[in-house]
């Protein structure tokens, strides 16, 4: 198995969890795995990408782009910004929530509309209004979780294995709730 | 166990496998990570500096006591520590001493993209560039083991992608190593004429000697790739990756990149019908190698500025065509966050439209639009003297010139600027930002905070007595928050014909997140006249209806916007 997957967000929506947990996912596959991250002065309140590869034999940690399988997006503006990445039959989740750049807060430019139709023309999309399920099932800091159950169960990752690299990097007090929010997912993505 | 790192936290790993024993840093995206992971292991004495000059000189003395000591630092900040690593080859080590320099091209988070392997040449010593996590642990541990065998400082280079991204590494017990025993010898360690004119030649002697162990493979550390033999390439650090992907061409692996082994890589290029280097940044293996009369061409290819990655070697070298980013996107900017208490003082000096002289911190921002409220930012500390040049000038824009600074920076390098102008009968104001952290890289302590690197309490440095000392008599805290005191006091201090210190004060906002309740726009007694966008929070949203509303998601409750609206129709949720 040969995977590279972008998570694509705004700096402090939780992405680097998300990526750890692919990470153990491909370890616990006994597979040779790369991250790429950004640290520093991106990170306030800018676009913000980590990169995923796993495979036989990673070298490079960034994706090229076009090349991508995935891309998991925490926000709609980001899924469309990088969606250049993506290779011709990849597939896109992402969360259906805006969050407004400066330069649309400050009035200077406009926030692109009708964004998941236009990239459904071109990548097969899954939208999903993961923030309504996540206070659904009374974890509103679930979004992450749920869009990595919906990964795991699109790219057909054995459950219990996604289960046990997400609960490694979260907090025990959090585990139940977590583990809820992770099941929903993944019902979500074996319906697709 | 292998287990997934970043570069940062192997060499972090590494030299606590290597029985590092002293560790003095300065913190500096994207080198920040390796002091931070060194202080949770036990055993090991590890600190933040105030500065990188004053870590190497740290690392220095506990290397010359015996110990195995290492500074780390952004590129930048090696030309703060160049004074001590330059006379530090001089005199060599006792205990292994490495300094790990984080190179950033693209500027991910830095001001210009110098390339530190001319630091490694001009200071003539070895240098290594891991290309990934794994060879990060490999190469420091070889750092330490060099060091004390050609009595030399080692550098270890690593960028921005070897930095912050994470590939699998074996961790390996400590070695717990010994004390050197240390030995008085003023001809080594002492560094006046005529032992530094001595010491010059064993510096010459022993880059020769080193060169001469590399060309003879008795240091591995470099390695030949056979592929296809129609093209070789010449690469090192995380390029290799990138060569590794892009290409089917043998490669030569250059894992110590100063000095390199010229008569091996001609060989090299004798083996193969056509030789490329392809590097980041500046030519420095290429002019090397045609100093060296071997043919070859890289930046022909690969321009000069950036990152590379397998995309651009596929481009640029391959000439295939490669997927682009769609530049009709609204852009997201980094921005301060809602809550900063910087907001509220580059707001004050936007409406006095004062002349700003700006340090480097995340309140570099409120150079953007809406604040604007930044002319000039150069490097660590520069803010300070560069306001007492443009005062000296006596341009127009000199009468409303203000420096601002933030806490941690002022400590790196701003005090010896306001020693200067004080001394040199200087008439400038300085605003130091004291957010009670080092913000932008991470929210370090700094010697401000009243805590070390492990959180333990120390002594806080009085900045205003410190001040006093220096011969500041007007020293002004205010709260940064309120908009009203900050431009009063600036006012005061600008009129006055004498070094003004105005010290704002209020915790970053990302500190302590028990946030009060947000605010809300009272949509009826809003008259749209929209002053509350001016400060520029990403909490007051301009909606489309030309109205504003506030993001209760977003709002921290600072209140600071209440003071912009003249209706009162900015209202805290009870």
């Amino acid at each position: 198995m040969n995977l590279d997957i972008l998570i694509v967000g705004v700096g402090g929506q939780g992405t680097l969890l998300a990526s750890r947990v692919l990470g153990e996912i491909a370890i616990l596959s006994g597979l040779d795995c790369k991250l790429n991250e950004i640290h520093g002065m991106s990170q306030r309140g800018g676009s913000v990408v980590t990169h995923v590869r796993m495979g036989d034999d990673v070298y490079s940690p960034t994706v090229l782009e076009g090349n991508a399988d995935y891309i998991i997006a925490f926000e709609k503006l980001e899924a469309l910004r990088w969606s250049y990445y993506l290779k011709e039959n990849g597939k896109i989740i992402v969360n259906d929530q805006e969050i407004l750049p400066m330069p649309v807060i400050s009035g200077k430019e406009k926030y692109p509309s009708n964004i998941i139709e236009h990239m459904k023309k071109t990548y097969s999309v899954l939208d999903i209004d993961a923030i309504s399920i996540a206070k659904e099932i009374k974890n509103p800091k679930s979004v992450n979780i749920i869009l990595l159950g919906i990964f795991c169960a699109l790219e057909k990752i054995d459950l219990d294995l996604g289960l046990k690299a997400m609960l490694k990097y979260v907090k025990p007090q959090f585990h139940q709730s977590n583990t809820i929010a992770f099941n929903k997912g993944y019902e979500i993505g074996k319906r697709y | 166990m292998k287990r997934l790192m970043i570069g940062n936290e192997s060499i972090a790993r590494g030299a606590y496998e290597a029985g590092v024993k002293v560790v003095s840093s300065y913190p500096g995206t994207p080198s920040t990570e390796i002091t931070e992971f060194i202080a949770k292991y036990d055993g090991i004495h590890v600190e933040w500096a105030p500065n990188e000059k004053v870590g190497l000189e740290v690392a220095i003395g506990a290397s010359i006591a015996g110990a195995r000591a290492m500074s780390c630092m952004k590129h930048v900040g090696v030309n703060v520590a160049a004074d001590p690593l330059f006379t530090s080859a001089y005199t060599g080590v006792n205990g292994g001493l490495v300094l790990v320099v984080a190179d950033d091209p693209a500027m991910h988070s830095s001001q210009n993209e110098q390339d530190s392997r001319f630091y490694a040449r001009s200071a003539h010593v070895p240098m290594l560039e891991p290309s990934d996590s794994a060879e990060a642990k490999k190469y420091i541990k070889l750092a330490f083991y060099l060091s004390e065998k050609y009595d030399t400082p080692v550098m270890i280079r690593l960028t921005t992608r070897v930095a912050h991204s994470q590939s699998l590494v074996d961790e390996e017990s400590r070695n717990n190593i010994e004390l050197k025993e240390y030995k008085k010898d003023v001809s080594k360690f002492v560094m006046m004429p005529v032992m530094a004119r001595g010491r010059h030649i064993v510096v010459e002697q022993r880059e020769k000697k080193l060169l001469n162990d590399l060309e003879n493979n008795e240091i591995n550390v470099n390695r030949i790739e056979y592929r296809d033999k129609k093209v070789g390439i010449v690469c090192s650090g995380v390029t290799y990756q990138y060569v590794k992907e892009a290409t089917n061409a043998s490669i030569f692996k250059l894992g110590m990149v100063y000095p390199i082994p010229t008569k091996q890589i001609s060989e090299f290029a004798k083996s193969v019908d056509e030789l490329i280097v392809i590097e980041e940044l500046e030519p420095f293996f290429e002019n090397q190698l045609k100093a060296h009369g071997i043919k070859c061409h890289g930046k022909s290819i690969t321009g000069l500025q950036g990152e590379l990655s397998t995309g651009a070697i596929l481009e640029k070298y391959l000439g295939k065509t490669i997927n682009k980013p769609n530049k009709n996107l609204p852009n997201r900017p980094p921005v301060m966050c809602a809550g900063c208490p910087h907001r509220s003082v580059f707001y004050a000096l936007n409406r006095l439209k004062c002349t700003v002289t700006g340090d480097i911190g995340c309140y570099t921002l409120a150079a953007n639009y809406p604040l604007n409220a930044i002319d000039a930012v150069v490097c660590m500390g520069a803010s300070v003297g560069m306001a007492h040049g443009f005062d000296k000038a006596k341009s127009e824009k000199s009468k409303n010139l203000v420096a601002v600074i933030g806490d941690s920076t002022f400590v790196h390098s701003g005090i010896t600027g306001v020693i200067n102008s004080v001394y040199n009968n200087g008439s400038s104001t300085i605003i130091i930002l004291d957010n009670s952290t080092t913000g932008m890289t991470g929210h370090q302590d700094n010697p401000t905070t009243g805590k070390n690197i492990k959180g333990e309490p120390t002594y806080k440095l009085d900045l205003e007595m410190l001040l006093k000392a220096c011969g500041v008599e007007h020293v002004l805290v205010v709260d940064s928050y309120d908009i009203l005191a900050v431009k009063n006091a600036v006012k005061e201090a600008i009129s006055k014909d004498e070094v003004s210190v105005i010290i704002a004060r209020r915790p970053c906002a990302l500190l302590n997140r028990n946030y009060p309740k947000p605010y809300y726009v009272n949509q009826e007694t809003c008259k749209k006249c929209k002053a509350c966008l001016q400060i520029g929070c990403p909490a007051i949203e301009n909606l489309e209806n030309n109205g504003v509303r506030i993001n209760p998601e977003l709002c921290v409750g600072c209140g600071v916007c209440t003071q912009l609206c003249k209706f009162n129709s900015i209202l805290q949720e009870v």
